[in-house]
């Protein structure tokens, strides 16, 4: 069996299961933030007004929250969300809750790992799409809807169809100014925004090993643009390090065996990578930042959890040291954690003597929340990882994906920008 | 299950354009379907009626995992949608939540069938008829789960073995 058919038998009490089986889950740590939690919360409502029992969750350890779509309350209903969500950990003993203005907070995923709430070998579900992530610690990490995670949250367990599993190889370490984002966005260009649906996109070879934690973190992130299941690494040192930094006890490593099937596999080479983006409107209309369409940009947006850890702003600070943008930018670290990392290590310095705007951690306009969305016609560059029509505000904006490397050098020139070719 | 058909002929209908970002705080379900399809289709509230069928292509209901989406088109009183394929959580969004019926289609249904047309879908018979243009088509089958869940109605109804 491979990786994640080993974890979902272990889950499930099977010895050996296969693609396509139906298996019934054990859950070991489930997520809500602020709108998937309120949305919860009506599911409950409406299971009590059929008579269902809903005043106690299977284990409320196993259970976090994050606020981070409409943080700092963007207006009144957002508001009055965050207190929606603040009453229902009280009421349901969760106590793991990080909530803005009270220490670390930030972007659901960026917390999963930050704060090691998921470890190697898992379960773990969130009311979040972009669940997958978590992958990248060796967890079978997935995303479900509202009335999924309250079915996890009563029984503590959900159905799954056993995912079939594509393998990416990568070979050869990648050169500098080649991120983990350059890779994933030429890999849903080559496989389409379905090319992994229903599957599992498992990411692996000594190009994978030689990545940060936080690399392969951006890789499983975006495998939810391909429409996979989940994304996984299978877990190394590197994640064992990673996690016992962040407090983590008891892991087990989980690993596929040698004779684990796989229903492809894909071959890329570093050394024939380049800087990528994905133009408008969607992940998989990709091309070379060199071919890149030679339009006036509005905007750059380093955020989000798949472009705003620690590493992205690092990578951000390295081009934007000594220049000026030319164009509006933001930066918005996705945790507190990294907020401050960024301060203490003279990132937030670079920034501001740049131009650059740096804004609390959120998904902000990532998903067309609040804090700088985009008007219509408005051309934006960003690290996140979607650009559907109106994606990050005006259905008549236009967002191009790219690396933190690709999205700071194209603030200083204002063009889509290769990071070589700046000055 | 009879229905009229409102058609989108294309691949990739995202959650962004079926329910944008910015209702993602509204949890109203009255209110979400009034902005439902609001980024493809501003006449699409106005347009809809109880009962409708939305038809389009590959990968319905990509992206987000907002059970919005669903919730949206369900209150809108849309009861299926007829596409080629289904993004997974979209798809288990509307079988566990017992909000719509996503239902496969083939090619040739896919291009023959056209905005207006009356639809009959019999699951019994995994087959749908166009009423309008006397012509059957085959539906994909639901796998055993999804069947069972559907017969149920809902994830939370049903009692697996």
């Amino acid at each position: 069996m491979n990786i994640v058919e080993k974890i979902l038998a272990r889950a499930s009490g099977k010895d050996k299961i296969s693609p396509d089986d139906v298996i019934f889950a054990n859950v070991d740590k489930v997520m809500v933030h602020d709108v998937s939690g309120p949305g919860v919360i009506k599911v409950f409502d409406k299971l009590k007004n059929q008579g269902i029992k809903v005043d106690k969750l299977w284990d409320p350890s196993k259970v976090w929250v994050a606020e981070d779509h409409f943080v700092p309350s963007a207006e009144k209903i957002s508001a009055e969300n965050i207190v929606k969500l603040q009453n229902f950990t009280k009421n349901y003993g969760i106590e793991k809750h990080f909530k803005y203005g009270m220490g670390q907070y930030g972007i659901c995923h960026t917390l999963s790992h930050e704060e090691a709430m998921v470890l190697p070998g898992e379960v773990y579900v969130g009311g979040d799409s972009h669940t997958n992530t978590t992958g990248a610690l060796g967890a079978f990490a997935c995303g479900l809807g509202h009335t999924d995670i309250a079915y996890v949250l009563l029984n503590g367990k959900i159905w799954f169809k056993v995912p079939e599993t594509l393998y990416f190889k990568l070979n050869g370490k990648l050169p500098d100014h080649i991120m983990a984002k350059d890779l994933i966005l030429k890999i849903i260009g080559d496989i389409g925004t379905d090319g992994g649906a229903y599957r599992t996109m498992q990411f692996g070879g000594n190009g994978v090993d030689e990545m940060s934690v936080e690399s392969r973190l951006t890789l499983c992130n975006m495998t939810t643009e391909a429409g996979a299941k989940n994304g996984i690494v299978e877990p190394d040192k590197k994640v064992l390090d990673y996690l016992d930094k962040r407090g983590a006890k008891n892991m087990v490593l989980v690993k596929g065996d040698s004779d684990a099937e796989y229903a492809k596999v894909y071959e890329y080479e570093s050394s024939e990578m380049e800087p990528t983006i994905s133009k408008p409107f969607s992940p998989e209309n990709t091309c070379i930042v060199r071919e890149a369409p030679n339009v006036d940009l509005d905007k750059s947006y380093i955020g989000s959890c798949t472009g705003a850890k620690y590493e992205d702003l690092e990578a951000a600070a390295k081009i934007l040291k000594g220049k000026k943008v030319k164009i509006r930018t933001e930066v918005i670290p996705a945790a507190i954690s990294i907020y401050k990392r960024a301060m203490e290590n003279g990132l937030l310095k670079i920034f501001l003597d740049s131009g650059v705007t740096i804004g609390p951690p959120t998904c902000g306009a990532c998903c067309g929340a609040h804090m700088g969305v985009l008007a219509k016609d408005e051309i934006c560059i960003s690290t996140t990882n979607r650009n559907f029509p109106g994606r990050m505000g005006h259905v008549d904006s236009q967002t191009y994906l790219s690396s933190p490397l690709v999205a700071a050098a194209s603030a200083v020139t204002g063009k889509i920008t290769d990071p070589r070719d700046l000055n | 299950m009879k229905g009229n058909i409102i058609k989108y002929a294309k691949d990739n209908i995202d959650t962004d354009v079926i329910i944008p970002g910015q209702y993602l705080k509204v949890h109203d379900y009255a209110e979400l379907a009034t902005h439902a399809m609001e980024g493809l289709d501003p006449d699409f509230h106005s347009k809809v009626k109880e009962g409708d069928f939305i038809l389009s292509g590959k990968n319905f209901g990509c992206g987000s995992s907002r059970e919005h989406a669903p919730i949206a088109l369900s209150h809108s009183g849309i009861k299926a949608v007829l596409a080629l394929s289904f993004a997974r959580i979209f798809y288990r969004n509307a079988v566990d939540g017992a909000f719509l019926l996503p239902i496969e289609i083939d090619q040739d249904a896919y291009d023959e069938i056209s905005e207006g047309d009356e639809i009959d879908i019999n699951i019994s018979a995994n087959e749908i008829k166009n009423i309008t243009k006397n012509q059957t088509y085959k539906m994909k089958p639901f796998s055993e789960i999804i069947g069972k869940i559907i017969a149920a109605g809902g994830l939370f109804k049903y009692k697996p073995e």
